[in-house]
Order: C-alpha cells, then structure tokens, then sequence
C-alpha cells in the first residue's frame, strides 16, 4: 500500500490507504472469534492479496484459499491443441490475449508453433484482431476466445462487428467460460466447507450481483462482491467475518462503485446475442454443464470449430502438476513438488504458473513461502 | 484475465471514446457502454470501457472506510 504521492490515480490511490488498511485488518482481528475458510475466486484477488501482504496481515485463523478463478489456468489441454492446430495446420493468423502463448497442450503451445513458423500474434483486444483480419483479406484469422463474462461481451462485439462489416475471414475459437455454474460445481462437491466466497468484482460489473445469489440462499454461505484494490478486498473480509460471526448468509455488495444489481445490460445482450451456453470442460474440474459459450446459429460462420477440421490428439498432462487441485482450492501451490524446483514462471509446467493470475505464479512471485 | 482499470473519459466520437489512464491517452471502445460521457471515468477492459465508475456511491464507501478507521482508533 502507499500514502501521499503525487499523481495520484482515481479510484485507485484512495483504496490502498494504508492507516484506513490498519483500521480494517485491526477490525476484523476484533470481530474474527473462530477459524474461517474463505475462497478468493478470482485470480485477480489472488495476486492482490499476496502483493499487497493482506494474508500476512490477517489473523492466523483466517485461511484463504485460492478458487478457479483465472481463465487461462481453467483452459484444458484440449482447447491448446486446438489453438495450436489453427495456427499450424490451418495457417490460420491465430491472435491470442498474451497470456494464452506460454500455456502448455499435449504436445505444444502456441508459442512453440510461433517459433516453429505459424504466424501466431499477441493482441490486446478483440479490436486489434479484426484489423488484422481487415489488413489481411486472403488469410483467416482466428481469435482465442477465452475469458469469463467479463471478456465475453468484448469477444461478441468483436463478432458482430465483423457481421456488420461482411468480413467473412474472421472467426472465434470460443473457449469461453461463466462463472457461475462453476461455483455451483466446487460448492455441490463439498470436496472444501468453506465459510466465505469473495466473488468476482468484474465478472459481476458484467452479470450483476443476481447470478451470485445463490450461494447465500442454496449453500448458507457467506458471500461479498469485491473490487481488486487491498481496501476493497479489507473490506470484503470484514463484511464476509461479521456475516459469519453473525451466523448470516447472504450476497452483500462491496464494490457498488462499479457493481450494480442488474449488471451491464448492454452487454449481457451483446453477449446472448452472438453466444449461448454449452457445456465446456475446465483443467482440474471436469465437464461443467451450462458453463461455456459457443456461437450461435446465426454468427457460426464465424465459428473456428465449425470452419475447419480441428484435430484431437490423445491429451497428456504432467502427471505430477497439481493444478487441478489447486483450482479446487484443496491443495495450495507449495503443496506440489514441482513447485519452484522444476516449474517456475520461466519453465512453467502446469498453466497455475503461466498466468499473471495463476495462484502458482502468484505464490512464486509474492509469497511463496511453505507454511 | 479480468484485470480492468479506471480510466477518464474525455471526448467522444461515435462508438469509440478517448479515454486517459496514468497520463496516458488511447482510444477505446464504448459499444458495451454507449450511456458513457466526458467527465466520466470508465472500468477499462482490453480496449473496451465495460462499466462507468458511479462516483457516489465511490464516495459512500470511502466514507463508510473512514467511518470505521474512527471507531477502531476508540478501540483498544
């Protein structure tokens, strides 16, 4: 945290206080009587708690566990092959988010078939990759659609921007996943009891807090909506502590500025318009139904899958990368023995390390210490 | 993935907004966010503005902060 600099960011600076992040962390020391098991499940709050040192600071009997909440490190080795085949064998221009490049397949990764001669490109935005398509006429060019419902609404806008324009070599590889259902999966498994969920910030700026009510009512536990900066998250624990002490269970709202009830309606059309569910498979989980998206009838001429013949190799995972398990939040990264010795953030064996929002990756990097 | 930040709005042309982050200028799109104004700030999300910033209700939570910084200086 920082105090008093010049320059000073709205809407972040003001949330990262450090006396008013004392005053929190001292509250909630105060209010915590008994040992609580919460889940950030977003990778985002994973990084945010360890940068910031909020796991230190919080009383020992406050466990935080990190969810599968990172859309990279869910994406199956599958989905990679797929990715891979467009690029290598398609000579489709395959554009990916950076993130996706390093993450491991069968056999390769994207940027192994980019070292090997495919023409793979780092974009930042959907935009960038239809004026690729728009640059290169004769060429397909495939976009990795991967992301939770915050990124959707932007890959969907994409597609009916291309539509609109009659661009007819742009095309989507959905591997899209929704929150949600994922969270009815892990909390139906009873695999963890947990006490306290700190819900997606921006996944909810997108959805609204409605799709997240559940928790609360069906499973009794305790759950706030959180934005990413350490007052937020502070905050979010306080809330979710004096709910759990209270014995309450409910969907409380700490990120207002930018969460509101109903959601981004704009969005949420843009996205059931181009998209309906499917069932999809996520790394360490398992096939979740209702929890992906694909295109609809009306855009899958826009669809990567449908376009070209796409391969499925036989699937092979390191056997000893527990990524899985850690996206199940039962086991922590510095339970796994390739941890730090044989899988760093250079050599990634499992995609927990590759993303910047990987717990492995967050743990390496900020807190890696074993307990 | 959902790394999103806040960004100003400070012009507007058509679909796309001019938007400034950290002293930095790009543009970005507003098709998710078409009620966007100058003025505004915006949560930014790989090149498209996915959510306005509602500065009240920033405020309440900054106060209601504070508010709890004052009763635990009067705790022991």
């Amino acid at each position: 945290m920082n105090q008093g600099r010049f320059n000073q960011m709205k809407y972040i600076d003001e949330y990262r206080d450090t006396e008013l992040g004392k005053s929190l962390i001292k509250r909630i020391a105060r209010l915590s009587k008994k040992p609580v098991k919460l889940m950030e499940f977003c990778g985002g709050h994973t990084v945010s708690i360890l940068k910031h040192g909020i796991r230190q600071l919080l009383p020992a009997h406050i466990e935080m566990l990190s969810g599968p909440g990172c859309p990279v490190c869910v994406t199956s080795v599958a989905e990679i092959d797929k990715a891979v085949c467009l690029a290598r064998k398609h000579g489709a221009i395959v554009a990916c988010f950076g993130d996706m490049l390093r993450v491991p397949g069968s056999n390769s990764s994207l940027q192994r078939a980019k070292a090997e001669g495919a023409d793979v490109r780092v974009v930042y935005s959907t935009q960038d990759a239809l004026e690729i398509a728009r640059q290169n006429p004769l060429k397909p060019v495939a976009f990795i659609g991967v992301g939770f419902e915050t990124t959707a609404p932007t890959v969907a806008a994409s597609v009916l921007h291309a539509f609109t324009e009659g661009l007819t070599n742009y095309y989507i590889l959905s591997l899209h996943k929704l929150c949600p259902p994922v969270m009815k999966t892990l909390l139906v498994s009873h695999e963890i009891e947990l006490d306290g969920i700190i819900c997606p910030g921006h996944v909810c700026a997108i959805t609204g807090s409605k799709p997240f009510e559940f928790i609360g009512r069906e499973h009794d536990i305790a759950a706030v909506i959180s934005g990413f900066e350490p007052l937020d998250i502070l905050l979010a624990v306080e809330m979710l502590i004096k709910q759990i002490e209270n014995g309450e269970h409910t969907l409380e709202n700490a990120y207002t500025r930018v969460v509101r009830d109903e959601g981004n309606r704009q969005a949420i059309n843009i996205m059931n318009e181009v998209f309906e569910t499917s069932a999809s498979y996520w790394r360490g989980i398992g096939i979740v139904p209702e929890s992906g998206l694909r295109l609809r009838d009306k855009y899958r001429g826009f669809d990567a899958e449908a376009a070209f013949e796409i391969e499925q190799p036989s699937l092979k995972e390191n056997p000893g990368c527990i990524c899985g398990e850690i996206l199940r939040g039962v086991k922590k990264p510095y339970d796994c023995f390739l941890f730090k010795d044989v899988c760093d953030p250079e050599h990634p064996v499992g995609p927990c390390m590759v993303s910047a929002e990987g717990a492995c990756s967050a743990y390496y990097l900020y807190g890696g210490e074993n307990e | 993935m959902c790394l999103a930040i806040p960004a100003l709005v400070k012009s507007i042309n058509g679909e796309t907004a001019e938007v400034e982050v950290g002293g930095v200028v790009r543009k970005v799109s507003r098709t998710l966010t078409p009620e966007v104004n100058p003025g505004d700030y915006v949560l930014l999300h790989t090149g498209y503005a996915i959510s306005v910033i509602d500065e009240v209700d920033a405020l309440k939570t900054l106060e209601m902060l504070k508010e709890i910084a004052d009763i635990e200086s009067g705790q022991v």
